[in-house]
Formats: structure tokens, sequence, C-alpha cells
């Protein structure tokens, strides 16, 4: 039995059609939850759910404040605000400063992730063009979490997936079309 | 247990045994974060050498109530609630000869001054009093002043327009350089002062309870005490409005409030149909 707890993911620009690709592979028996923080610059997030339903073989809804969260459930943060996880495993936000210039920070997400979950968190940064998520995913590794980064050379813009090679390194780089697969075989083996 | 865990613990029991300041009811992670800022901008090193600070230096508890507080705001954030309060809440207020408003957790008062030019466009600001409080002293000197960066003008101009503004927003101020400072004659109905939520008492009778995005940094039961606050102070019909964000479900006193705009989290003391509690 996988001793993974959950999924946290991190993207900017180019995200939308990153995660639209490597949502349709997850298994969806998936047992464990999937928090995503994707930087789009709209206003409004439950036009982002809507969008990225469609390509998720999971239910995808926006983390709410104190709300339990689920195995099997992909969750995105609302536009405007940090999403935080708690040790009790309940979302919590906040709108403190933006870190590395956005709100919400992929920053935040993991390190308050990797506090939560520790050893049982899989993290995964992928394309955009501002270097949010490398402190974060330091974190989640010296939490004993597992990182992923997407390949640079597979990415819309390498500036975020470099950053996170060069400030925290990785336990896998992978092309896009890996990614799926690789979060599959960690969660459910 | 963690380490930094345990020194965050005697951190908070430091401000309360020492200080009557008491964060043991606020959100984990957020408050987590704001005390390792906290060891970051006074370079103490560690939240232990923090602490020793906390309870050897008189002087240094203003400056750890301003790290902790972190009033981040915007004139009209999320201009449809400021629409709404516009064209749905307005109209009930104006039924009132008198009108009480308390705006808690104020920050630099962006949100003070937003609901002063919307209450001179309706017509109201002089029958108006506005009680706007936050426990943060620093935040609270800024709010009366008035002043902020040009730079953030702009924005709150599209916001200003977005929430359905009569004017420019330029008429409310004055421009210097890099800097704004709104017309103080928005502020001649205002009374700022020092009130914390967690620890002092209901002041007035309000008609309408402004507190957005504060309540995001409790736990349930904080919420919860706080929600209770806010309905006994408020007039029967009296209006609350929360951060777009905010989720109430959880709380047993969200049950004496009714939606006027669940979306938007502006609510209605006593109205009919209470809130189902879910567990
Ligand atoms: C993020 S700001 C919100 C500003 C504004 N209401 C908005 O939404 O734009 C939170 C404010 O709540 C204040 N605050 C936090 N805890 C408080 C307490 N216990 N009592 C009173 N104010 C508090 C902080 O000092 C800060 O100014």
């Amino acid at each position: 039995m996988s001793t993974r707890s959950a999924i946290a993911m991190g993207c900017s620009a180019g995200g939308l059609l990153a995660l639209e690709r490597v949502l349709p592979g997850l298994d969806p028996r998936l047992p464990v939850p999937v928090v995503i923080c994707c930087h789009t610059g709209s206003p409004d997030v439950s036009l982002l759910v809507e969008l990225l339903q469609h390509h998720c073989p999971l239910p995808v809804a926006e983390a709410r404040e104190r709300a339990a969260i689920d195995p099997g459930t992909v969750y995105v943060a609302p536009t405007g605000y940090h999403l935080l996880v708690e040790s009790d495993a309940h979302f919590s936000l906040n709108v403190d400063a933006k870190v590395a210039y956005s709100r919400p920070s992929i920053d935040v997400l993991f390190e308050t992730a990797a506090a939560a979950w520790q050893g049982g968190l899989v993290a995964v940064l992928m394309t955009g063009a501002n270097s949010d998520g490398a402190h974060g995913l330091k974190a989640v590794r010296d939490a004993g979490g597992y990182a992923v980064i997407q390949d640079p050379s597979s990415a819309e813009v390498d500036v975020m997936p470099l950053a996170g090679l060069e400030v925290a390194g990785a336990d896998a780089c992978l092309p896009l079309d890996a990614i799926a697969a690789e979060l599959n075989r960690l969660c459910m083996s | 247990m963690d380490v930094e865990d345990i020194e965050i613990q005697l951190f908070v029991r430091a401000m309360q045994l020492r200080h009557g300041h008491d964060f043991s009811e606020y959100a984990p992670a957020s408050l987590k974060r704001r005390v390792q800022q906290l060891v970051r901008t006074h370079d103490t090193g560690t939240i232990i050498e923090l602490v020793n600070r906390i309870l050897h230096e008189d002087d240094f508890l203003p400056r750890v109530i301003e790290g902790l507080s972190v009033p981040v705001s915007e004139m009209f954030r999320d201009p449809a609630v400021f629409r709404a309060l516009r064209d749905k809440v307005l109209p009930v207020l104006a039924s009132y000869p008198e009108i009480n408003i308390w705006q808690a957790g104020c920050a630099h008062g962006q949100e003070v001054y937003s609901l002063a030019i919307l209450l001179e466009e309706a017509g109201l600001y002089e029958r108006s009093r506005i009680y706007a409080t936050d426990f943060n002293d620093a935040a609270l000197a800024m709010a009366t002043e008035g002043i902020y960066a040009t730079r953030d003008a702009r924005e709150w101009s599209r916001n200003y327009i977005e929430a359905g503004g009569a004017h420019s927003f330029s008429d409310y101020y004055s421009a210097r350089y890099d800097f704004i400072k709104l017309d103080q004659r928005l502020r001649r109905n205002v009374t700022f002062f020092n009130h914390n939520l967690v620890t002092d008492e209901v002041f007035c009778e309000a008609h309408l309870i402004l507190c957005r995005n504060v309540l995001i940094y409790f736990s349930n039961a904080l919420q919860d005490r706080t929600l209770g606050l806010f309905r006994d102070s408020l007039v029967r019909g009296g209006v609350l409005c929360l951060g777009t964000r905010e989720n109430i479900d959880f709380s047993p006193a969200a049950a004496g409030f009714a939606d006027i705009d669940g979306a938007l989290r502006i609510y209605q003391v006593g109205g009919s149909g209470a809130r189902p509690l879910r567990k």
C-alpha cells in the first residue's frame, strides 16, 4: 500500500494547458487529494474549476476555507487568496501580502502542505514565468516529500521549472506527458 | 511534536501571560507564517529569541502586533460587493433616522473611505456614524491619515467604477507625487479606535457591520464567538458583510443570519429562513 497522502501542484504561465494535459491521465480511483495552485489572473475561479472538470476523471472543486480535504478530489485555489493546508487536513485562506509576486502563491501552498503531510506529500512544479514554488518545493523535500518537476525543455515557459531545479532539485524531472503516470504510480502502488 | 510547533506554542503563551493578547484561537498555518516572518523582520534567528524579547522589552509589543496583523487591503476590493451594498443594503439603511456602521478590522482604512464615499453618493452620510476598529494601533493611525500610494489609486479607480461609482474616483483625493490623500471630509463622521475582537465587547447598536477577511484568520470556535458578538450588536434586520471567500457553514451562531446575497457574503440578522448547519 502506498504511503502517499496528497498531491500538490503549482504552475503559472502556460499552466492551464499543462493541467489540461496532465489531469486526464490521473487514475479515477486515486486515493489521495490533489491541490492545485495556478496563477490565472482571472478573477473568477469557478470558470477555472469548470474548465478543468472537462479534462479530469476526478471531481474538481474550489478549495473552501475550513472545509475538510477529501481524497479523490481535485481542489483549486481561489483567486486573490493564499491557500494553506492546516495540519488536521483542512484548508484555510488568507489575504497576506503577495509572496513571490503572487497570491495565491505556490510557495505558501507547498510549505504548509509539507508541514501538514510531511513525507506523504508529492509536489509537482510545472510551467511558469516566475520562480514562485521553488522555495516551497525545497520545503517539501526537506520534510521528506517527493518532488516532481516538469522537464524545462517540455515546458511552455521554463523559468519556474528551472528555478525549482536550481533551488530544490527534483526526485523526478519528467516531460509533461509522463507526469500523470508517475503520480498514479506513486499513489496507487 | 515538531520543535518549531513547540516554539509557536511558547510564543502564544508569552503573548498571553505577558501582555494579555490571546492568539491561541488563530488559524495555525497563517499564524505560523506570520511568526516566522517576525523572526526574519527582527532578525532574531529563532522564535525562542523572539519570545525572549517579548518577555523582556516593554516597547517591543506594538511591533509584534504589527507583524501579526498584516493590514493588507484595497479600496472597493471585490467591486461586486460594494455594488450590492449600494443597490441592496443602503436602501434598507435609508429607513433608519440614524445609521450606525461598525467596520471591524479596518486595516489602513481603505474600506472605511470606500464606505464613506458610498454613503455620500447615496445622500446618507450626514445621518451615518462609522465606528472603524482594529487591534493594530499603527494601522489605525495610518487609517486616520488616509494617505496611500499613487500606484494603488489606479486599480482602485477601476474598482470604484466597477462598483457603480457615480463620479470620478479622483474627485475624492488630492495627489502629490507618489501619494494620494483621501479627502478628510470623508471622515467627519468616522471614529477610529482600538478594539480587539478576541477580548472586547459590543459597544454599539449597529445597522451594518462590515468585517471582511478578518474571521478567515480565526479558528472555528473564535469565528463562532465573533459572529455571536456581531449578532448581539446588530439591530433586528441589521446587515452583516463578510469577505467573499469566508465560510460560516460550521458556525452555530450563523443560524441567526439569513442570506441577502449569499455568494457575496451579505447577511441579515433575524431574517426569515435560518441557515442550515453543516457538520
Ligand atoms: C487582511 S486585513 C482586512 C482588511 C479589510 N477588511 C479588507 O478586507 O480589505 C485584517 C485586519 O484584521 C485585523 N485584526 C486581526 N485580528 C484582529 C482582532 N483580534 N481584533 C481586531 N482586529 C483584528 C488586522 O489588524 C488587520 O488589519
